[in-house]
Parts: C-alpha cells; structure tokens; sequence
C-alpha cells in the first residue's frame, strides 16, 4: 500500500466497520520508500476471506493484494520475551533457548529477555514449554510472510 | 512565469478547472479564504443552505439528476460532523460527490482547538477516499484525484479537508490535465468469455428475470437495459435505486421489488430460472432472507462495477465486472449475432404465469374512501405532472407508495435515500436538483415527521426562488414506524405519534411560499393543479391522510420473497 499517513488506519477501519477479525498485523516501509508492505492475519470461511480481500482492492490507498495461502508461502514473527531466570532454571532456560534457536539478548541476575524467530506456532510452543509463571512479559510483531521461490509480490 | 496563487484561490480555479457551475455550502471561520475568492468570482454560484446537511443532500439531489460531480463546502468542526449524515447517504447511494472541509490550522491540528474535529477520522468509513492537505503544493492535484475518484469506477463521496493555513499560503497553480494512481484502476470493459458465457444461459432461459438497480441509473445505461429486455420480450423488475432504468409504464415491467415490491415482482424474482442482476447488489431489502432466496433453484448473471458487491450476499454463476453500460452493449451486440433464440413457448408459459400473479391487483387500495388515501395523491401527482417531474422523497410510508404510485419512465428523475434511508433528504435534494434542471418540474414527495428534519431549507428556497412543489402526506405519525408496531409490536405506537405539529400552510406563509391545506379527496386534483400552475411559487401541500393506512405488499424482516402480507 501507499506509504502515506491515515492508510493503516483505513485499513484497521475497514476490518472493524465489517466485523471482521485481525489476528495479527505487521507493516513497515519497503525498499521503495513510497510503499508500505503489511501482513495481515485473519480467520473466515473462503467466501469471507474473499469479501475481505475485495473491500480491501476498494480502499484507494492499496495497491496490491494477495492471499498467501494461495501458494508456498514462509512466515516468521518476531517475539521478544522476559523470563524469571534464578537459581537452576537460569541454566534450564538457557538450553531451551537454544533448542529454540532463540537468543538471549539481555540478562540480568533475575531475568533474561530472549529474542525469538519462527512461525507464531513456533512461538506459542516455547512459550508452552517454560513455565507460565517465570514469563514476565513477552512482546510480537505478528507475522511477516513471503511467497516462496519464484513468487514474488511486486509493484 | 505565472504569478503565485494563495491555496483559497488555488481550490476556486480548480472548481473552474473542473466546470463546476454550483457549489452548496455554509461559510465559517477555516474557510473564510475560500469564500473570499467564491466572492470575487462569478463562474462558480454558492448556494447558501441554513444547515450544511442540507448543503450534502442538495449537492447530491444535483448529482443524482445531473450525472455532474455535486460539491459542498463547509467549514471545520460542527460544519462537518452536520455533514456527515449526507456523506453517509450519498455514500450508500454511490453519488458522486467532492466535499470540501476547511479544517483548523496545521498547527493547532491535535491541539483540541476551537472548531477542531477528526475530519479525515469522522468521515473515513463513509466516503469513497478522502484526503488531508497539509502541503499547499499538493492542494491542486488533490482536488484533481478527488474529482477522478469521485467520479469513475463505483462513484461516490470525496472529501477534501484543507487547513486553513494552506488556504492562506501560495503556490504556482498548475492543474493538472489528469491524474494517475498506480492504486486505483477501476475495471470498465466487462471479461469477454464472460459475458459469452452470460449470452448462452441468456438463451437456455425458460423463466428468464431482469433485476435491475442503481447501477443502471448511475452508468446512463437505461436505454441499453431497456433495448436488452425488450429484444428478448424478457419481464424485468427495478429496486427502490433502479426506477427509471426501465419504463415503468411498459407491459414488461413488472414494479419495483423488495420488502415493499409488487406481487408479481417478487414472485418472478423468486421462480425464475435465469436471473439477470444489474447494476444491483442483492441488500436485505431486495431479497429478504438469503436463505429462503435460495430454496429455488435458479442461476444468477451478475453484471457490476464493484467486484465487492459480487457474491457478497448471494453466489452467483457468472459474475461480470464492469461498467454496466459497456457490458450491456456488448451483451447486446452478442445475442443480436445470435441465430438461436431462447424457448418461446416456456417464454409464453412464463408471461402467462406472470399475469396471474399481476392478477392479483398487490396495489389496490379503496377509491371510493371519504378520507384521503395517500396512494391516491401520487397516482394524481403522476397525472397532474403526465409522469415528468423529478420526484425526491423522504423516508418512510410516503416514500414506499411514491416508488410504487409514480411510474417513472426516465432515469434520474427519481431521487431518494435509498441505502441509508435518511429523513429530512427530500427537500434540500429537490433543491438541488431544481438547481441542475431550471426548467424541470421538481417535487418533494414528504411527509410530517420527515419534512421537518430539514424544514429550515424553505428559507433557502425563498433566497433562490426555487419553485418546489412539496406534498406533504400528513397522517399525523411517523407512519412506517407506525406500521411496524401495529405489525410487530402489538399495536403499542410508542413514541411514534406526531404531536404539536405546526400549521404547515402558515409556515410555507410566513417564508414567503403558498400554503395549502387539503383534506377531501375530490380537491386533491385541483390542489395539485393550482399548485403547478403557480410556476415560479413554491407550494406546500399539506394534504391529511388517513391514520391508518399501511403499505403493502410487504415482506417482514427475515422472510422470503414469497412470504408477502397483502392488502
């Protein structure tokens, strides 16, 4: 979509004045600095992803629109997450960090906060696999998602 | 080189640019530049409304009758949240439409100041686009683009919001010849295989329906609609947007359809086997219950501009996007290359089946009643004016018995709030359409409750001499309201009661304008003749109908097409 002010919120608009639902939503100026690119998660039947896919054609401000399931596709989200980390479960959490790839990007004697990348099921299962209560905050970006191979999404 | 414009001259030339003839508006503090240079000109007339909904409802009476851009002008803050309820209903209605907005300076933007609203933000889900002009260098090519938007693909409101710093600033005017926006690129010329595709259900057609809507009247293609109906001796039916797209006089059409649509009507739409959608989008008041729609088997052509409204409500089996007039042409051109001819003999079964259900008679009404019946009002309203006058309406029962009474038989002659149902539209819309069509004869069709939402524009009327002729059908009731709680509500009319009306004819008086007060049925012809006859008078007619009359046929909320209560 156009990098201009006021689009994102045509489009946060549009989805709540149709009732529709944004599981996530991820956007952020592109190489070409007069375009936006955004990631938006919803959840429908097909025949309202369709009616989803044709109001958001509509809005003046979009420029190109594609279904990512519509093919191979690979997506990543960023979470960063703070952790109780004393006694033995700073080693313990430390290893489960690292089967995660994950890294620990800051530390102190009481936490650590990790960064971590993959799909957000990736995501929801490290934050399964440690203890609800050591996690003291985590934050995401929502997914980011690109076709893969050949199919490129371009303007 | 040419010298530099300030950014309030800048928005007048670029009205001049586009040919702009007349604007509705309401002056205040952001825009007082704007109209420091609309005084300095005479290409573009002003005209001073009493309440900027008002100046909407009028720049949309003068689209909808014109096929013109229609233009409003208002200030920040009040000025546009007034507006709002007519950028919602042109909106609906698809009209085209700029609007523009003074807002308070960049630099008190976000500061809460005097006369500061959101305006981008208030009106955001209701217009097409709407822009925020921050830099006096944008100003022309924005009221360009708006214009462009406004006024191609599926049309609809534009607005314009100009701080009034920017107003003050200059700039070289340089206005552009024409726009491109890599994001906005709406089809025109339908798919081929297609509209191929819809030729060959077209010719297996044994129960063949044409349901024709808005589009119809919004892309000039009434004469196309009517050439394709009437080549394949096809019955077609109009939505409350779609009358005038084809003659409602002609044998074949068979009314308009809906929650309040004829017998005949809704019964084709609901038996037909082929059905043939243009310029409409199925809304719950066309078919009702989308479920009972379906207990019928039938395949559906849908021909649109706006590939959101294409299986939206209902599936259908060859959607066609595209300007309903270039698609209709090559419909045309095709079925005319065509040797094969659908069955006439099921097409002679159908007329046949047609006829009995017209049989029924869903309009009648009692002719002999000692108190007016509004039915009867329009019926003489169509023959006083021999069917040719531009009729705006309300919204409510009158607005029901005006779609079914007055058989209009041109396009853009009706104009009413058909999406948004907006009370209080009439009036200020025949102002704008009297404006678009000096000569025309222009009536509001009203009634107590709806009149008065909007009742202070008879002082704009009396400014500028416009010679509406207003029916009032005054039952006393916000008469559909009324009709729900006798149907729905166990008779309970709460709060649905006129009281305290003023006397109507006193105040058309005391604006300047012709007072009548008509309560028998045998002056209603008389009334309404003296009243046209008073060419350059605006006449209110107050006529007092009966209390209880409800309208019918009508299929409640949630049933089916075929689930009708008649009379």
């Amino acid at each position: 979509m156009e990098n201009e002010a006021g689009a994102l919120s045509r489009v946060a608009g549009l989805f709540s004045a149709r009732g529709y639902n944004i599981e996530s939503l991820s956007v952020a100026p592109t190489e070409d600095p007069t375009l936006s690119r955004m990631t938006l998660v919803t959840i429908g039947s097909d025949e309202v992803v369709e009616q989803v896919t044709k109001q958001l054609n509509k809005l003046i401000e979009v420029v190109k629109i594609i279904d990512l399931n519509d093919g191979d596709h690979i997506e990543r989200e960023l979470m960063l997450v703070k952790v109780r980390a004393v006694g033995p479960d700073r080693e313990e959490i430390k290893r489960l960090a690292e089967i995660f790839r994950g890294s620990i990007i800051d530390v102190t004697n009481k936490s650590y906060t990790i960064e971590l990348t993959g799909t957000s099921s990736k995501l929801d299962a490290f934050l399964q696999a440690i203890e609800r209560s050591a996690v003291l905050e985590t934050v995401r970006t929502g997914a980011s998602g690109i076709g893969r191979g050949e199919w490129i999404l371009k303007v | 080189m040419s010298a530099e414009l300030t950014g309030a001259e800048i928005t007048i030339r670029c009205l001049q640019e586009e040919g702009v003839q007349c604007i509705f508006g309401y002056p205040g503090g952001a825009v007082l530049f704007i109209y420091d240079e609309l005084f300095k000109q005479d290409k573009v007339r002003h005209i001073l409304v009493r309440h900027e909904q008002a100046a909407i409802h009028a720049a949309d009476g003068y689209a909808r009758s014109s096929n013109k851009v229609g233009v409003a002008l208002v200030t920040s803050g009040p000025g546009v949240t007034n507006a709002v309820t007519g950028i919602a209903t042109a909106y609906m209605d698809s009209i085209p439409m700029v609007v523009i907005s003074g807002q308070v300076p960049t630099s008190a933007i976000g500061l809460d100041a005097f006369q500061e609203v959101d305006t981008v933000g208030i009106t955001r889900p209701c217009v097409k686009h709407n822009f925020l002009v921050k830099d006096i260098a944008e100003l022309a090519v924005t009221i360009k683009k708006a214009f462009y938007i406004a006024s191609t693909g599926r049309p609809g409101p534009v607005l314009v919001d100009i701080p009034k710093d920017v107003t003050q600033q200059k700039t070289k005017f340089v206005y552009p010849d024409k726009v491109s926006m890599r994001s906005y690129n709406p089809v025109t010329k339908g798919h081929a295989r297609q509209i191929k595709k819809a030729a060959e259900l077209i010719l297996s057609a044994k129960r063949p329906m044409v349901y024709a809507g808005g589009g119809v009247i919004l892309s000039d293609a009434a004469p196309q609609l009517t050439e394709l109906t009437q080549m394949l001796n096809f019955p077609c039916t109009n939505t409350l947007m779609g009358l005038g797209g084809y003659p409602a006089t002609d044998k074949q059409s068979l009314g308009m359809l809906g929650m309040h649509g004829t017998y005949e009507a809704n019964m084709a739409m609901q038996y037909c086997d082929v059905l043939i959608a243009v310029g409409a989008r199925f809304d719950d008041r066309v078919i009702g219950n989308p479920k009972h729609f379906f207990n019928e088997n039938r395949k559906i052509i849908h021909i649109d501009i706006d590939p959101s409204s294409i299986s939206k409500r209902v599936k259908v089996d060859v959607p066609i996007v595209g300007d309903v007039l270039d698609v209709l042409k090559e419909l045309i051109k095709l079925l005319k290359a065509e040797k094969e001819k659908p069955d006439q003999a099921a097409l002679k079964e159908w007329w046949k089946q047609i006829e009995l259900w017209r049989e029924r008679d869903c309009l009648k009404f009692d002719r002999s009643s000692k108190i007016i019946k509004p039915q009867m009002v329009i019926e003489k309203l169509f023959n006083v004016t021999k069917g040719d006058a531009f009729i705006t309406s309300d919204v409510g029962q009158h607005q029901m018995w005006a779609a079914q009474f007055y058989k209009f038989d041109k396009p853009r002659r009706w104009i009413n709030s058909g999406g948004l149902g907006t009370m209080g539209f009439g009036m200020p819309a025949a102002m704008g359409v009297q404006l678009a069509n000096p000569k025309g004869k222009v009536a509001c069709i009203t009634g107590e409750a709806s009149i008065q939402m909007c009742i202070q524009e008879l002082s704009t009327c009396k400014q500028y001499r416009l010679p509406l002729k207003i029916v009032n059908l005054n039952n006393r009731y916000m008469g559909m309201v009324r009709q729900w709680q006798e149907f729905f509500h166990g008779n309970r009319y709460a709060e649905s009661y006129m009281n305290a009306l003023p006397d109507f004819v006193k105040l058309a008086e005391s604006y300047g304008h012709v007072g009548m007060k008509i309560e028998k049925p045998e002056d209603v012809e008389d009334a309404l003749k003296e009243a046209f006859k008073l060419k350059d008078q605006l006449v209110f007619m107050d006529f007092i109908t009966d209390q209880t009359e409800n309208v019918f046929p009508m299929v409640p909320g949630g049933k089916g097409l075929s689930e009708m209560i008649l009379v």
